[in-house]
């Protein structure tokens, strides 16, 4: 993307020049590192633990099932950051999702695979909706998308929680939780804890990856990424592209809820879906790569591996697997600071 | 509705704008010299955490109130160099800075105090309320301030500090000039980052205010994520009021009472999960509403910031 070249930046960007991304791992690591060394463990240690909990062999599917809904909610939030505009809203849109996940296949008769299916398109339509509203929001009422957007996630997030503690509460057991989603509707396990929702959002990033590079669309929203008012000039309908964008940004989001419902949990457990905080870790990943999909794809993919990691770390050494989102934060920080990540054409 | 405004109702009504408060002020601060602060959310919970680490320590309030200023303004070194000297996006910046605090909290709060969650202690000294029993005698706003912290009091007089600063002295008219027009406030020997810098440090500080207040006012608890949205209440109160102080004050006021309200709903049986969304509600229907008194071309420069195509640096402020 157009970043402003930093002051004095441009006579050093040779070839020999490491990658930003590298750089700001390196330095993620080593204030991580001093972290966890102020904190009486051994850093090279809890590394070596991240890295072997993420990577070695046998963790491998864990490292993937962890990918599935963080590379979704990085798909989602990388998007609308391709045409410039953020969607800071991904966890009520992920959590409207769930919901409906949850409740169609309780109350659809039917075929297993089509109300799994039907579960999965409601999801995306009521999320994708939902994200719309916050388009709507900046174009018909001037709120900003950054800020409507977040603010329309409280009240999803108070909602679900209200519905799945009154009146949708499974009564035989004592938890905010649904009933269970009856067994012919869940997305079919292909070994380990992955199931087909691995596959779906592979299926997504493909199609994501393609409208990005080949079509129209695609075209059109990195235009208004690079410049908005141009685009707007060369014909780009900006109000309603803003909310297919933002439609289609909830709708991933969505799918990605259901995906947690249809595919582990298999029903709609108040909380449980925030507190991986995917949403916040797609959105870095997103960030990232200014929202260049196949980038973010592999952040988002880093980041996975990297808190799966962290699990192993937590239970082999002493140290809080928390570290992991401080090392994800520093890094977009150092790349934002250094060298203008997500930095948005003025 | 004579039933509805309680004592007590107003007495929780100002101990939550409280706060909010702090932060959207610090906000207005850093929007006047042009930098869009979104990580209020973030330098309040640091704020939040210093307050009970100083409080448990050193058993005192103040020795908590005196750690979350500094840690707060420590944290906010990032925004002040990096948003400025180094020229990264504001909001990519302030996203950072809230995902760190909230990672960073849960570590610490995880290696010193070894609890994940919520942390309370005997050590931890909560602030003081400071009575005036004169004030119980008084309808609402008597009731509101009759027994609050320092702090809310300290909120109140910023307030005013504050826009006399920026309105009435010739250091907030540079301020003002940083903010609306750099360059021309270069060319008159303004040094533009110097200022911009010292601001989000200033408001940093105010910020740590804020995060005493939630920790340490009316319960001494650290919880992880306290903060809970306030800090983005915050960023909309400024925004609905313009990056004027006493109008971002009003803002708050109304999600004062609608917090106050949720509360009251609340102790009615209504279950909290719905009460909870009160303020968000109600800040929607505000931007909505003010939104529709003036025209898109009258918005305040930080919104313009915020929307897409805007930029990190202030544009030239078109009112």
């Amino acid at each position: 993307m157009s970043a402003t070249p930093q002051p004095g930046a441009g006579a050093l960007r040779g070839r020999l020049r490491p990658p930003p991304a590298a750089i700001a791992i390196l330095f993620a690591t080593l204030i991580g590192g001093a972290l966890v060394l102020a904190s009486g463990a051994n850093p090279l240690e809890a590394y070596a633990q991240i890295f072997y909990g993420a990577l070695a062999w046998d963790n491998l599917p864990n490292t993937l099932n962890w990918a599935t809904p963080l590379v979704g909610m990085t798909l989602a939030a990388a998007i609308p950051l391709r045409g410039g505009m953020i969607n800071l809203g991904g966890d009520g849109q992920m959590i409207i999702g769930a919901l409906a996940a949850a409740v169609i296949p309780l109350y659809l008769p039917g075929p297993g695979p089509l109300v799994a299916a039907a579960a999965l398109i409601g999801a995306a339509i009521a999320a994708g909706l939902y994200a719309a509203l916050a388009a709507w929001g900046e174009t018909r009422h001037g709120i900003p998308m950054l800020i409507s957007s977040l603010l329309l996630s409280y009240p999803a997030v108070g909602i679900a929680s209200y519905v799945v503690r009154f009146p949708l509460r499974d009564t035989t057991t004592g938890l905010p939780q649904t009933a269970l989603v009856p067994e012919g509707a869940r997305l079919m396990t292909l070994s380990g804890p992955l199931n087909v929702g691995l596959l779906l959002i592979a299926a997504i990033a493909l199609v994501v990856l393609f409208v990005d590079r080949r079509t129209v669309a695609g075209y059109e929203l990195r235009m208004r990424g690079t410049n908005a008012r141009f685009a707007g000039y060369g014909g780009v309908r900006l109000e309603a592209q803003a909310m297919r964008v933002m439609f289609a940004s909830g709708a991933i989001a969505g799918l990605v809820g259901a995906i947690i419902v249809l595919g582990s949990q298999f029903r709609f457990i108040d909380d449980v879906l925030l507190t991986p905080s995917y949403t916040w870790s797609g959105l870095m990943a997103a960030l990232l790569a200014n929202g260049e999909p196949a980038g973010a794809i592999l952040a988002g993919l880093f980041f996975a591996a990297l808190q799966t990691g962290g699990f192993a770390m937590q239970r082999e050494t002493s140290v809080p697997r928390v570290l992991t989102i401080v090392l994800q934060s520093i890094v977009i920080l150092f790349l934002a600071v250094r060298h203008g990540a997500g930095k948005r054409e003025r | 509705m004579s039933g509805l405004v309680t004592p007590f109702l107003m007495q929780s009504a100002v101990q939550a704008i409280t706060p909010i408060l702090l932060a959207s002020l610090a906000g207005v601060l850093c929007a006047r010299v042009g930098v869009f602060n979104m990580a209020l959310e973030g330098q309040m919970l640091v704020g939040a955490f210093a307050a009970i680490v100083g409080s448990y320590y050193t058993h005192s309030a103040a020795g908590g109130v005196a750690a979350a200023m500094v840690a707060a303004v420590v944290f906010s070194l990032i925004l002040a160099y990096g948003a400025t000297m180094f020229r990264g996006d504001a909001v990519v910046i302030c996203i950072g800075m809230n995902l760190l605090a909230l990672g960073l909290t849960a570590y610490l709060l995880r290696v010193m105090f070894g609890v994940s969650g919520t942390f309370a202690d005997p050590a931890i000294v909560g602030l003081a309320k400071i009575r005036f029993s004169a004030l119980q005698d008084v309808p609402i706003l008597g009731w509101g301030f009759a027994r609050q912290t320092p702090l809310t009091w300290a909120a109140w007089a910023l307030v005013a500090l504050v826009s006399l600063i920026l309105f009435r002295t010739p250091l907030g008219l540079r301020l003002r000039g940083v903010g609306e027009q750099p360059d021309a406030a270069e060319t008159l020997g303004v040094d533009v980052r110097a200022y911009r810098v010292a601001t989000v440090l200033v408001s940093g500080a105010f910020v740590g205010l804020a995060g005493a207040q939630l920790s340490l006012g009316a319960v001494s608890v650290f919880a992880e994520n306290m903060s809970a949205g306030r800090g983005w209440i915050a960023v909309v109160a400024v925004m609905l009021g313009r990056a004027n102080p006493l109008y971002a004050a009003a803002a708050c006021v109304l999600f004062g009472l609608a917090d106050a309200l949720s509360i009251h709903l609340q102790s009615q049986g209504l279950p909290n999960q719905l009460t909870d969304i009160s303020p968000y509600v109600v800040t929607l229907a505000a931007l909505v509403i003010s939104h529709r008194r003036r025209a898109r071309a009258l918005l305040s420069p930080e919104v313009a910031l915020a929307t897409p195509g805007g930029a990190a640096e202030p544009l030239p402020d078109t009112r």
